[in-house]
């Protein structure tokens, strides 16, 4: 099998009649791990949204392509099922439909009618990867998302991940509102799914998940673009430093595009 | 379409007829005397925010004649059968077509424990002097209104439970109502009694498969005795021509327990009237409802919750789905009276608009007479969460499947709190079906 591609080029995004992404281009292959950090607000979210196809972010430009083929064109259901993953932020809360119905669901639909997973194999694939992150069977049975606390949630995002075996993911500040044995549990999750037909792009604010989930590359965002890239030890003067030497280096007052395009 | 009278033409004569012709006790006799009389002065109830003066309350067959012998499960129509559970020996159903028994199962633990589980009509002959003192008491009055009053003098089917002392039922004791004439009435009865310390589960489902007009008017009474615990799960769907009135109350005692499930699915116009009294210090009611509204339908749905004892709480859950022209009004009311200190009532309605031309009303109201208690309630009318379909989607489930998953899991509170399997599945096919 042919290594996968994702390829970003010239991605522009407007959320509401703004353009927070301008220009944005990165190219991960089958067996990497990406990094993006960056301040506040520079965009990392709404790069992830409008790749998966969130309908708030309008692309007004550029392209997305999954081994060579535009995803921009289609739903969202579609890109998921072309191979695609995202880890949200903020994961939804759906009431009533359990954690263990909903990944059924998702999976068989990715498989196909006629060749659904049986229900045996499901429940042991489910059994064990909870098992890998450590998560009480009981949360199987619960509603999906429903009360969990932040941490529970991002447990059950690398959850999905592990159970729908995508060709690429992206993981929006997975590592928020873990402890640190849960962060080692998560990592070890990613870490696990490490081959050459996955890649990863893991969007973080934090040096300590990278400690733990090496990154083949390091990629800054300010005003909606890359500013620098480098390998694992961009990341550890980001965490020593901060952001302010890179500000200097490039002459960037404002690393948020919209304020700084209020100014202009 | 043959139309049936479209007034009422009951009277005192007929009534008293019809009760010697089923054997009936001369109290109950009398009672329906009483409530013919009463029909004539009495005016229909006047639900808030909905007009039922247009509504057919009289358009119906009453007494519909013809063979009602006993059927065997097989003979069952496929309708009716699909609620029942594979057969077990713990298991108990009565069949009711038109009002009448035509199926029965009873488990011996229910004789030996010496619960009635019975048809109404046979409740009245045999067990006359029990029903007698629950049969339109403390929970409904015969003169509240005109449809209380119809109801009594023309009742014409329902059952009869009652629990002895510190029996705890296990199994849940079914019931299936169905309509076979088109034009059949159904002035069902139910009357559920738990005496001191008992338990009981009950689960009704009410069927028809006509479009033609007819009139349900159902009312249920429930008796919890002090420390009783029972549950009602009820699956109302009765097809387009059928105008329904049903009022399901209970009463609960000190300590005593009563739990509501009802699945609320009818496809004609609907007036409901589902209240609890708290009457006995420490008393608890949950009252779970889910409907879908479609068509052109107009509902009217009352929740409502007195508090009389001290200690007493009280939890009303409304989900509704409406799509199409339907019109629904939710009315949430927790009362709490002057003395139920340390009480709390709580309260959530929430409506799932899938039209722009539907209507959905969610009425939250507590009145509360006493300072010493803790009260809250949510309403919310609104459309799917965009962002609960993106998180879906982004799984690769379609938009049409993570629609299905979100109504179905609004809806799942009351389906999940169903007892048995089979009607658990039937009322998430009549969800599929409806929200389609
Ligand atoms: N749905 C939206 N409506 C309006 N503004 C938005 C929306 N989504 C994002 N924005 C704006 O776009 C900018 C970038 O937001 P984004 O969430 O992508 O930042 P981020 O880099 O992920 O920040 P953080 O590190 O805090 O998660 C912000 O100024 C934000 O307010
Ligand atoms: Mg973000």
């Amino acid at each position: 099998m042919a290594t996968p591609t994702l390829k970003i080029e010239n991605l522009h995004v407007e959320v509401e009649g703004t353009e927070i992404i301008k220009d944005f281009n990165l190219e991960i292959k089958g067996g990497e791990i990406h990094a993006i950090m960056g301040p506040n607000g520079t965009g990392k979210s709404t790069l992830a949204s409008a790749i998966m196809g969130h309908p708030k972010y309008t692309v007004t430009q550029g392209k997305v392509l999954l081994d060579g083929e535009n995803i921009l064109d289609m739903d969202v259901d579609e890109r998921a099922k072309a191979g695609l993953f995202l880890g949200m932020q903020y994961p939804s809360e759906i009431s009533g439909v359990t954690n263990s119905d909903f990944l059924r669901s998702a999976i068989n639909t990715k498989r196909g009618e006629g060749n659904e997973i049986s229900l045996m194999k499901f429940i042991r694939k489910m059994d064990e990867k909870m098992e890998q992150l450590e998560m009480d069977p009981s949360f199987a049975q619960r509603y999906l998302n429903e009360g969990f606390s932040g941490g529970e949630k991002k447990r059950n995002e690398i959850l999905q991940l592990l159970m729908l075996e995508p060709k690429f993911a992206i993981l929006d500040e997975i590592d928020s509102g873990l402890d640190i044995d849960a962060l080692k549990v998560v990592a070890n999750g990613v870490n696990s799914m490490r081959n050459p037909e996955f890649g990863c792009l893991i969007i973080t604010h934090y040096q300590r998940l990278l400690n733990y989930i090496t990154p083949d590359q390091v990629h800054v965002i300010m005003q909606g673009r890359i500013v620098k890239s480098g390998g694992a030890e961009l990341a550890e003067r980001l965490e020593n430093e901060g952001y302010d030497w890179i500000k200097e280096e490039l002459g960037i007052e404002n690393e948020k595009v919209g304020e700084q395009e209020q100014e202009a | 379409m043959m139309s049936v009278d479209t007034k009422w033409t009951f009277d005192e004569k007929y009534v008293k007829e019809y009760s010697q012709r089923r054997g009936e006790p001369e109290w109950l006799t009398e009672e329906r005397l009483l409530a013919v009389r009463l029909a004539e002065k009495l005016e229909l109830p006047k639900p808030e925010k909905t007009n039922i003066k247009t509504w057919n309350f009289t358009s119906f067959k009453h007494d519909v004649t013809g063979d009602y012998g006993e059927l065997k499960r097989e003979e069952l129509p496929e309708e009716v059968r699909v609620l029942l559970d594979r057969a077990s020996e713990g298991e108990n159903i009565l069949v009711l077509r038109d009002g009448k028994l035509v199926y029965r199962s009873i488990s011996e633990r229910l004789k030996e424990q010496g619960v009635l589980f019975v048809d109404i009509e046979t409740a009245a002959k045999e067990h006359g002097d029990l029903l007698k003192q629950y049969f339109m008491s403390h929970a409904v009055d015969v003169d509240e209104n005109k449809l209380t009053a119809h109801h009594v003098a023309l009742m014409n089917g329902g059952v009869f439970v009652y629990v002895p002392k510190n029996v705890e039922m296990e199994e849940p004791l079914q019931t299936i109502y169905w309509q076979e004439d088109p034009e059949a009435a159904i002035f069902n009865h139910v009357t559920v009694v738990a005496e001191d310390n008992s338990q009981v589960t009950y689960l009704e489902n009410y069927v028809s498969f006509s479009e033609q007009d007819a009139v349900a008017n159902i009312i249920s009474e429930v008796y919890a005795k002090p420390g009783a615990n029972i549950s009602y799960g009820g699956v109302d769907h009765f097809e387009k021509g059928m105008t329904t009135s049903v009022i399901r109350r209970g009463y609960a005692e000190k300590d005593a327990t009563i739990k509501w499930a009802l699945g609320q699915m009818n496809e004609g116009n609907t007036l409901s009237d589902n209240t609890t009294i708290l009457k006995g210090d420490g008393a608890n009611a949950d009252a779970k409802a889910v409907s879908v509204g479609r068509g052109k339908q107009s509902q009217n749905f009352l929740t409502h919750i007195v508090h009389h004892g001290k200690h007493t709480d009280g939890q009303i859950l409304t989900h509704a789905v409406m799509k199409d022209e339907a019109s629904s009004i939710f009315n949430g009311v927790s009362k709490i009276e002057k003395g139920a200190t340390k009480s709390n009532g709580e309260q959530t309605e929430r409506v799932l608009m899938l039209s722009e031309r539907a209507r959905g009303d969610a009425n939250p109201i507590l009145l509360i007479d006493e300072d010493d208690v803790t009260a809250g309630h949510a309403a919310s009318v609104g459309q799917i969460d965009p962002m609960q379909m993106f998180y879906l989607m982004s799984r690769g489930i379609s938009e049409k499947e993570a629609e299905r998953l979100i109504i179905h899991g609004f809806l799942a509170p009351v389906v999940d709190q169903l007892p048995l399997q089979a009607v658990r599945e039937r009322l998430t096919e009549v969800i599929e079906r409806k929200v389609q």
